[in-house]
């Protein structure tokens, strides 16, 4: 019966190809534009650690004074160092890591080229493995190499292609600043998106901004050598007073580092939080904290919290659907006014005994053939989409594409409206009285 | 021309005709809130700065060994003085639309600072000769003597030494409404304050930094001596020969000092690089509400097309009995004008209910009141445009009709 009313549905399409033309466009249109910004959206808001995510969690204090100017909601979104290398020093977490990001000058020794600026992170030998940060060669450095602020590095691809032609580099030496350090592992291309170990505050420098879609840095150290090395080059995230000596932060009023933990159980997990607590208590009774608030989000409530996904990408994702609520509107019109029209047509079906039923069926066919032939071209439209949100000079630009997921959603959603907007004209249809019909012709 | 018929008619066509007021008044509401978000952003991509776009290049360079920054920039600026065409050069610690910004909260007395409502500002900080290499404009008192260039240090807390400072017009009106800003102070923290000498017309900030465009032009200069930090070399030149002095000026330093990172921009790169986004944001609207409204028409087209062949009989009636051509198409005509008026006046309640979704969440501003009525204007334009070709077929119909059986 479907190949039958398929067949009814082209001979129909054909009878009025103007008409047919304006249902496709519409829906190819009102797709292509509601797809593009909702793939860009689907690559924004992705978890960037899936199956892991739940288990990474971000524990925040406040070392704010209690002045009441700096009264704050929630505790400022990173720590002062001294609370971080606390919290760290405890390993009271599966794994855990501090991350902080500066500009370094970075130069390959017998490389005859200029020096390069690049973003350093400076973190523990934890972070590659709670991160999942895959390797190319060698690994990551020890905990041992943590402690004795030992003079090693990590590159990624992208450097490595740079100084090294993409060969094996574990060994070489690298110049940051005024110091060498050894390359012990180079990084596989890795792209999180966002990245989320460092979406507040960050570096600010070269013009870069923190942009939570930007790529990971190029070179990481342990946490401690990189203090060393690129002394005088931090920025904090905020102070509540001068800081006195500037770029040294380690005893400043400021804040500017992040700890991410990785807790295996919810019992860990609320285990770590009156750690926590109870950390901050401590200082309070110690005067070194005046506030005793805490907070301890996991990673996907942490990138909510923060905001992460562009304000631009939501409003225009919701612009497109307010479009594709037009085309929708206006192909149910079209549709109404198609069928309505063949009443005479419907009225002799009727009246040869096709049921109401099949006469319905006949007509949502019809719309979902158009919801098809309109999803193939609103999968085209989306491309063009994507091509020219590649174009523009957005973070993560590079990102986007149209995946599998996406590219299913495509057409169900175009076959979806245009069964929702055949809906009504098929009802209207089906219940045309075939008397008055046949009393006209 | 009379309604009371044509109220009749659409009571047999409920359905279609609710269709067609809901389409508009979607279309009503969205029209309203995109034109207002490219106006908004359009106006932020021609926010004017008084500085010399066209003609100031800035040149950074990175990775200056702060123990011989004091010694290197002057040198460097020497340097860049001797290319031929450069009329001016100055060592910045940042410059409009840059990015990287130093902020401080400010206040008008010692204990104001950290108040709540104390304006955070970005501080520019220039060696001599700084407003004449970016092109500033003084509206009232004075830029920096040589003694106050030279007297003034950057401190440990990355603050002038000196007792200076201008500011920018905007920033004078914030902190002393309805007064000169000359002679008064500005703090920061309860040791460090600034005398005003002179105020400016508006420069940009390097970036929004939160506080929306109403934020972007608080901003004070202070001058200071060669020091590590202040290492953005802004070069002035004709705009004609701008790309040249530029080129030339990033060869010369990387020659000079082969151990840094020389990166060289014209302004008006600067400038596109930092819109790029409210641009490509823009060009997206303006697409989707072309495209919205030719498919609205369409579905305008279509319906009364649907039924003009639907009424061929009764209008071939109204000919017989004596109606003109002209009243056929006013017929159709008001009709659609009945039914956009009717989406508009939903649809501008719908643009206001979105408006205040929108400024909610995305914090947009309060749409104005006239671009409704601006919108329902288009709007009705757009369905008289839509429904002339139907309804002047609908009048061609001729009388004959009528006697021929259906």
């Amino acid at each position: 019966m479907f190949a039958y009313y398929l067949d009814l549905a082209i001979r129909s399409l054909k009878r009025n190809p103007v008409l047919t033309f304006l249902m496709v466009l519409a829906i190819a249109v009102g797709i292509g534009a509601s797809m593009t910004t909702l793939t860009v959206m689907h690559i924004l808001s992705g978890d960037p650690l899936p199956g892991r995510s739940a288990r990474i969690f971000y524990p925040q204090v406040d070392p704010t004074p209690a002045t009441s100017d700096w009264q704050h909601k929630y505790p400022l979104p990173m720590m002062d160092y001294t609370s971080a290398v606390d919290l760290w020093s405890a390993q009271r977490a599966d794994r855990q890591a501090l991350v902080v990001d500066s500009p370094v000058k970075v130069r390959a020794p017998n490389a005859n080229r200029p020096p390069l600026m690049l973003a350093m992170t400076s973190t523990m030998s934890d972070f590659f493995p709670m991160f999942d940060v895959p390797f190319e060669y060698g690994g990551a450095w020890t905990p041992a190499d943590d402690a004795n602020r030992a003079r090693v590095a990590v590159i990624s691809s992208d450097l490595n292609d740079k100084l090294f032609g993409g060969k094996d580099s574990v060994g070489k030496t690298l110049r940051l600043k005024d110091s060498d350090v050894r390359i012990v592992g180079v990084l596989k291309p890795w792209r999180p998106s966002p990245r989320f170990y460092s979406v507040v505050g960050g570096m600010s420098g070269n013009g870069q901004g923190a942009l939570p879609y930007a790529r990971p840095e190029d070179v990481f150290t342990p946490f401690f050598t990189g203090l060393e090395i690129n002394a005088g080059a931090f920025q904090q995230y905020t102070c509540w007073s001068v800081p006195p000596v500037p770029g040294h932060l380690q005893n400043a009023p400021c804040v500017w580092v992040a700890l991410w933990v990785e807790l295996d159980s919810a019992a860990k997990a609320s285990g770590y939080r009156s750690f926590v607590a109870n950390y901050a208590q401590q200082q309070k009774a110690l005067g070194r904290f005046q506030q005793t608030d805490t907070r301890m989000l996991d990673l996907v409530q942490w990138l909510d919290y923060e905001q992460v996904i562009p304000s631009n990408v939501a409003l225009q994702m919701w612009l497109a659907f307010a479009f594709l609520a037009i085309c929708l509107l206006n192909t149910l019109g079209l549709l109404l006014a198609k069928f309505l029209r063949r009443a005479g047509e419907i009225g002799v079906r009727r009246a040869l005994g096709a049921s109401r039923r099949s006469v319905f069926a006949q007509c949502l066919t019809e719309a979902g053939l158009i919801g098809f032939i309109g999803g193939l071209g609103g999968w085209l439209l989306t491309l063009l989409g994507l091509w020219l949100v590649r174009r523009q000079q957005t973070p993560y630009s590079d990102l986007v594409h149209l995946d599998v997921s996406m590219f299913v959603v495509t057409f169900v959603l175009a076959v979806a409206v245009s069964l929702l907007a055949g809906a009504l004209p098929a009802l209207r249809a089906s219940r045309i009285a075939p008397a008055l019909q046949l009393k006209t012709l | 021309m009379q309604i009371q018929p044509i109220l009749a008619a659409l009571k047999k066509h409920k359905i279609p005709a609710f269709l067609i007021v809901l389409e508009i008044a979607l279309a009503c509401a969205v029209l309203c809130n995109t034109v207002f978000m490219i106006g908004q952003r359009i106006s932020e991509i021609h926010l004017p700065n008084a500085i010399d776009e066209a003609g100031v290049s800035v040149i950074n360079v990175n990775g200056i060994d702060p123990k011989t920054a004091n010694a290197d920039i002057p040198r460097d600026l020497d340097a860049l003085r001797q290319i031929p065409g450069v009329t001016a050069a100055a060592a910045f610690n940042m410059f409009p639309l840059g990015n990287n910004s130093w902020n401080t909260d400010v206040g008008t007395s010692p204990d104001s600072l950290f108040a709540k409502d104390s304006p955070n500002i970005a501080e520019y900080m220039f060696t001599k000769g700084g407003p004449e290499a970016i092109g500033m404009r003084l509206l009232e008192g004075r830029f920096f003597t040589d003694e106050e260039y030279a007297g003034s240090k950057l401190g440990d807390n990355y603050l002038p030494t000196s007792h200076v400072v201008v500011v920018t017009q905007s920033l004078a009106q914030r902190l002393w409404p309805g007064e000169s800003a000359l002679g008064k102070r500005v703090w920061i923290g309860q040791q460090q304050n600034y005398t005003v000498v002179g105020v400016v017309a508006n420069v940009l900030r390097p970036g929004q930094n939160g506080g929306g465009i109403g934020h972007f032009y608080w901003a004070m200069f202070l001058p200071v001596s060669p020091a590590a930090g202040i290492q953005n070399y802004v070069v002035r030149s004709a705009p004609q020969a701008r790309d040249r002095v530029l080129r030339d000026s990033v060869a010369k330093l990387e020659a000079l000092s082969p151990s840094v990172v020389v990166k060289g921009q014209a302004f008006t790169e600067i400038r596109n690089k930092f819109f790029a986004d409210a641009r490509s944001m823009v060009w997206m609207l303006v697409l989707v509400c072309v495209v919205m409204l030719a498919v609205t028409a369409f579905g305008i087209v279509g319906l009364t097309s649907f039924w003009v062949g639907q009424r061929r009989r009764q209008i071939g009636i109204r000919r017989a009995v004596g109606a003109t051509r002209a009243h056929i198409l006013q017929y159709f005509q008001t009709e659609n004008f009945l039914l956009s008026t009717a989406g508009v006046v939903i649809g501008m309640v719908l643009a206001f209910g979105i408006n205040l979704y929108l400024m909610q969440h995305y914090q947009l501003n309060r749409l104005p009141w006239y671009y409704l009525p601006a919108s329902a204007i288009a709007l009705w334009l757009l369905g008289q445009l839509a429904v002339l070709g139907p309804a002047l077929r609908a009048a061609n119909v001729p009388p004959v009709v009528a006697t021929r059986d259906a």
